[in-house]
Parts: structure tokens; sequence; C-alpha cells
């Protein structure tokens, strides 16, 4: 496949799409799908066909639009006249008069503003092209300028031109870390070992997290070149993606996804006619938390049961059958071929200094507009809350944030105003993490909280260490004392030195972070614990009694 | 590269003449009954039967020579892999941070108090079996549910158990 073959289909493909006169796009991801959005686009596909319109109007599934909370989302454009409608909550008895308006007005009543901040205030590069390609088809990838980057390098740049524009991007993982790309991608290329492997990290375990989800289920090419262009730039041959088999229609796609790639000649033998071969095979999960950690993501991949090893060695030395291995997450890799494309430096031109690029977030919780957005690192808290999500509905009051999942921690108003970074976040007692953001209103009690995230480490936990197996059942069951109201400030006490210990001495990140959700809400929230403490002996002998 | 196919010595014969064994040695073959295949084998199994037993277990460790021990470790090691069987109808009720927030334990609660059964668990009669979900990635839609397979959203106990008593 050469640049010009290249550009032949991506023409082919404006050709097709400039023939018709309107594009209806229903959207097909998970979400939208659990809410009926397949029948749509069968309703619609019939209409159109009983109509005799299909040279007219075509009817396309796509990736995911965003705002789930409004699913199932239905948009119609209409190039000529450039006009542009979002629908939402779309249900199939709505389908006649959503044909009838296609040619005339729009319908008012289930139109889904699109100047909203929700909408205006995004910037999107990981999901450029979300909601907008067929994910099951390659060539509308190819239309959008996708594989340009890959057949680009490897027919005019070396791996390490590659490499540099990764490093000077600025670009760090995506999946909770924050550890700089360009540096991980440099020590698997120094390695002069003659097998090397590419593992894309897909085990989005953190609940309230759906970003990797909607990525590979509404653009899953953009992975495929993504690990490719790593591929090339640190010299490896093979590939895995681990996913979660809980998302069975993202592995479908990325299948298929594989299967069309490798037809086109951008995956397997001498790609390009160059000497760079690539292969991808996908792995699955077996729901198990710890398994994104990197090295119990190794023994997966390798059939054993995940549990983390100690690092050093680290996977870039000696990872998956003792090989170096680079290990990315979904998003991590989706930044990979716009940065090759525009260059590191236009990358590093967004977000902040230490911090660049844009964040993929999932949006949830008692918050009006639940979904997916992706905005330039930097952004205050209070931007995403207030304005693109849209404030606390029910006009209640706002009460924490949630960013990191079980690792994470809970933020107060108090620290809205800060800017969304790496450091920042850390600093305040939370972090990145892989997206999940979830907003607490008052109804929600902070010691409550805090022991849900408890339960979900103590159930993830390995085992293999004692820190975190022992630690996080003891802590758990604090919580549940304190949360009952049968505690005393002993055991406050006590589970403030757990929470030091377990983070000190476990082995791997879920132990070490999982004191987080303890810790922040103690530090914002402790008159919430206190409240619940009893004071003295004598309510002992009345709860006794 | 040449993959170099193992010398077998003795292959097991499947447990039985079911003919899901068949497409669990398909499985097997296809990953050149290597060991590292293990997890896509159970995979494989528990698709094709619903739940992995002694047997099946047993099975799968004489094919991949592996120690019924190992077998056993990781079936039991991961949460998606279950050595019971599930009852005919299924609910899987989300228990993500999202739908925690906004009140999934009253929809545990509702159904444990209507059918006596604990998330894990199926009812005597076997007709349903409760699960929980870590997170089912359908966040705009908390609290949500899976019965049957069918994802339902936005939900109150009394809509759950409406949903769940059209099925059992």
């Amino acid at each position: 496949m050469s640049l010009e073959e290249l550009q032949k289909i991506a023409a082919a493909a404006k050709v097709k799409a400039e023939s018709y006169e309107h594009h209806v796009h229903v959207c097909m991801a998970a979400s939208c799908q659990s809410c009926g959005a397949a029948d749509i686009k069968t309703q619609l596909t019939e209409t159109v066909k009983e109509n005799g319109a299909e040279a007219d109007i075509w009817v396309k599934g796509v990736g995911c639009m965003g705002l789930c909370s409004a699913g199932p989302l239905v948009r119609v454009e209409s190039p000529a006249d450039e006009s542009e409608y979002l629908y939402q909550k779309v249900g199939t008895e709505d389908v006649s008069e959503l044909y009838a308006s296609i040619d005339g007005n729009p319908v008012e009543r289930m139109r889904c503003q699109t100047e909203i901040p929700f909408f205006a205030r995004q910037q999107k590069i990981v999901l450029e092209n979300s909601g907008r390609i067929d994910p099951e088809q390659i060539d509308d990838y190819i239309a959008e300028g996708g594989y340009t980057s890959l057949v680009r390098a490897l027919t005019g740049m070396s791996p390490q031109e590659v490499l540099r524009e990764v490093s000077d991007s600025g670009l760090r993982g995506r999946g909770g870390g924050g550890y700089p790309a360009g540096l991980k991608w440099a020590t698997v290329a120094r390695s002069p070992a003659p097998v090397k492997y590419v593992i894309c990290n897909a085990d989005e375990g953190d609940p309230g997290a759906f970003m990797d989800r909607a990525v590979l289920e509404s653009d899953p090419h953009r992975i495929l070149e993504g690990m490719a262009l790593a591929a090339y730039a640190v010299g490896a041959e093979y590939g895995y993606i681990y996913i979660r088999a809980e998302y069975p229609l993202a592995v479908e796609r990325l299948k298929k996804a594989i299967r069309q790639a490798t037809r086109h000649g951008f995956l397997g033998r001498q790609i390009c006619e160059t000497p760079f071969s690539f292969e991808i095979e996908i792995r699955l999960g077996a729901g198990a938390f710890v398994c994104g950690e990197e090295t119990a993501l190794i023994s997966s991949i390798e059939g054993q049961r995940g549990q983390p090893s100690p690092r050093p060695p680290y996977p870039a030395d000696e990872g998956l059958w003792d090989c170096p291995t680079l290990i990315n997450n979904v998003e991590t890799l989706a930044n990979v071929p716009a940065i090759v494309r525009e260059g590191g430096e236009w990358f590093q031109s967004i977000g902040t200094e230490k911090s660049t690029g844009t964040k993929v977030f999932a949006l949830a919780g008692r918050i009006a507009h639940t979904g997916l957005i992706e905005v330039p690192m930097g952004i205050t808290l209070r931007e995403i809350i207030e304005e693109i999500g849209g404030g606390i509905p029910e006009g209640r009051k706002f009460k924490a944030v949630q960013t990191g999942g079980p690792s994470g921690g809970c933020l107060p108003e108090e620290n809205l105003d800060m800017p969304v970074e790496y450091d920042t976040l850390r600093a305040a007692g939370s972090i990145m993490g892989s997206g999940g953001m979830i907003v607490m209103d008052e109804t929600s009690s902070m010691v409550d909280v805090a022991r849900y995230f408890m339960d979900f480490c103590m159930t993830e936990s390995c085992g293999k260490c004692v820190p975190c197996r022992a630690g996080t059942f003891q802590m758990h069951g604090l919580l549940t004392k304190i949360a009952r109201g049968e505690a005393t400030a002993a055991d406050l006490q006590l589970l403030e030195e757990l929470c030091d210990v377990v983070r000190d001495t476990s082995l791997c990140g879920l132990g070490q972070t999982a004191p987080n959700p303890v810790v922040s809400t103690l530090r914002y929230f402790r008159h919430e614990y206190e409240e619940k403490l009893k004071t003295d002996s004598t309510d002992l002998e009345i709860v006794a009694s | 590269m040449e993959h170099k196919r193992r010398v077998r010595p003795v292959a097991p014969k499947p447990p039985s003449n079911d003919k899901r064994w068949k497409l669990v040695d398909v499985a097997m073959r296809r990953n050149g009954y290597s060991g590292h295949a293990l997890i896509e084998t159970l995979h494989t199994v528990q698709d094709c039967f619903g739940f992995l037993d002694d047997v099946s277990m047993r099975y799968v460790a004489s094919s991949l020579r592996l120690p019924t021990s190992k077998v056993y470790g990781v079936a039991t090691f991961y949460h998606l892999f279950t050595l019971k069987p599930q009852g005919e109808h299924t609910c899987v009720v989300c228990t993500g941070t999202a739908c925690y927030i906004k009140g999934a334990n009253h929809l545990l609660e509702g159904i444990e108090d209507r059918y006596k059964i604990h998330p894990g668990q199926t009812t005597k009669n076997g007709s349903l079996s409760l699960l929980s979900a870590r997170c089912l990635g359908a966040c705009g839609l908390a609290p949500a549910a899976v019965v049957d397979g069918k994802v339902v959203g936005n939900q109150t106990t009394e809509e759950l158990l409406t949903e769940i008593e059209k099925v059992v």
C-alpha cells in the first residue's frame, strides 16, 4: 500500500459520501444500543428503502457521539445546505416523523442543541472520528486521513524520528500513572533483544469509566494504527490487545478491524513493501481489576493468574515471555496517529506545560449531562462540571467529584478551580486516573463512598502480598463499623495508620493506591467521619443493652 | 516464522460424546495446545457449557498438560469464570460507581428481598440467578441492570422487579 493508493481509497470514499444528499448518522455505541439504537437504524434503513431514496439518503451506524444520557442519538446532516441536526432520545415510533423531516423542517421536540457548552467546549483529538465514521468500515477511517501517518512513517521516517515526535509531544500515559510515553518507548527501543512486544492495555477496570470502550467501539482502526506506529518505533513485530471480555461489542469490532487492516496490508508481513512486519492478536481478560497493572496483565496474557510481580525488572526490559515489552493504554495509543500526522510540537502546544494534549473523561453520577468528553488539559474542574456537565440536577448542591476510580480521591468544592493536570490532581490527594469522573451531591455520604471503594479493592486484591490482602479487609471492616455508628476515636486512628501501612508496603499499584479514597475523604470531609463516632463509654452500654 | 506442532503422545479423550467438546478442542488446537492459552480455553468452555465443572477443568488440564491445581487456580482467580451452573434467567445489577451513587444498592436489596438470593446465588427452583457487575460501562443509564441480556437503564426497584417478573 503506497500513499497514492491510500489517497485513491480516500477519494473514492469521499465521492461516495458526496453522492448522497443527506447523511443520517445513528449512534451504535454500547450505551445507545442498550436504548434500542439498532432497531432505529434498521427501521430508518427500511423506511428509506420503501420510499426508494437509497441513492439520496445514507443511513450509517457511527460510534459514540458523547452525550450518552440523551441516547439514542441520531444526527441528520445535509451537506448541500450545510444543515446539521442532532436528535436525542429517539424511539422507533419517531422514525417516520424523522424520515419526513429530512427534506423539510427539523423535528423540534426531539432536537438536541449542539451549541451548548457540552459540545462547544470540547477539543477532540482521540475522539475526532468518533460519532462521524462507521467503525466497521476501514474506508471511512481512511477517508478521514486514517493510516496516512503509518504509511508516511514507514516510507519516509526512521523509527528514531517517530520516537522523537512522541517524545517531543510530551504525551504522558493516559492509563493513570502519567509516565512519559516517549521515555517508555525509548527504553524498549534501546534494547537489542531480537523479539519485542507491544501491548495495548484495554482492561478498563475502573468502575464508572468507559472512555476506552468508547474509543475501541467508535474508532478501532485508530488503535491499530497507533500500535503499528509504536511497534515501528520500538522495533516490535508482535502485538497484543488485552481487552475485557465484558466488552463484547468492542471485541467484535476490533476483530473485524484487524481482518480489514490485514487485508489492506496495514498489518501482516512487509507492510507497505518495507521490511517492517507487525501482527496483532486479541487476548480476552476474565474480570480482574488487578490485570490493569502491567506485570499482572503480562501474567494474564501468559495464561497465569493475574498477579503482579515486583519491579524492576520493568516490562520495558523484561516483559512478556521475558522480552522487552511496551505497554500503553488505549487512549495513549489513540493519540499517536495524530501526533505523527501533525508533529510533536503541535501536540505540545495543546494543554499545559507538564500535561500536554487533551484528556477524555467519562462524566457520570449526579450531573445533568452524562457522557464522554474530551477537553484540553489545564481546564478547571468547575468548567467541566458546571459548564460542560451542565451542573447538578434537581437544584441540589455539589459535594465532591471523584477522579481516578478506586485509586483516586474525592475533591471538594474548594478544589474546583484547580486546573486538571497530572501533578495538581496528585497534590490535591487524587489522581488523573484513566478518566472516570463521578460527581456527587449532598445526598452522598462520604464514609459510604470510601467504604464502597474499599469494598471494591478488597474484592479485587489478588492476595499475593499481605498488606493489600489483609489491609484492605481490615480497613473495610473499620469503615463498616464507622458507617454503622459503632466505632470509636481509636478505630479512626487505626484506620489512618492502616492507610499509611497499606500505601507504603503493598507490592503493586492496587494496594499502594487503595487507601486514596479514604485518605482524601478524611482530608476534606473528616467531620462526616467524626459525626459517626461514638463519644464516650456510656454510648457503648446503650448499644450493648 | 514456522510454527512447530507439538508431538502429543496420548491425546486425552473428551469426557463425553457431547458435540460441544469439539468446540473446546478447536480452541485448544488453534493455540497449539500451549499452556498460555488456558484462559482462552476456559472462556470457550464457559461459552459452550455455561460454567466450569470438575470434569471440564480436568479435561482442559490434561489436554494442555497443566496441573489441575493451576487450572483450578486460574478458574477461581478471575471473576468472570463461574463454577456453578446459572439459573434459567439471569439478572445482572451494575454496581459501578455511577450506579452506586444513583442507588444500585436499593435495586439489589429489592431483589434480595423478593427472591431471597444474594449476588452470585440462584433461586432454589433454578429460575433466576442474581449477579452483580463491576461496571457495565452504561453510566449514562445509571442505575442499570441486564435482564437476560437486555440492558435496562434508569431503574427503580419496582421497575426492575417488573422487568424480572416478565421473564421469570
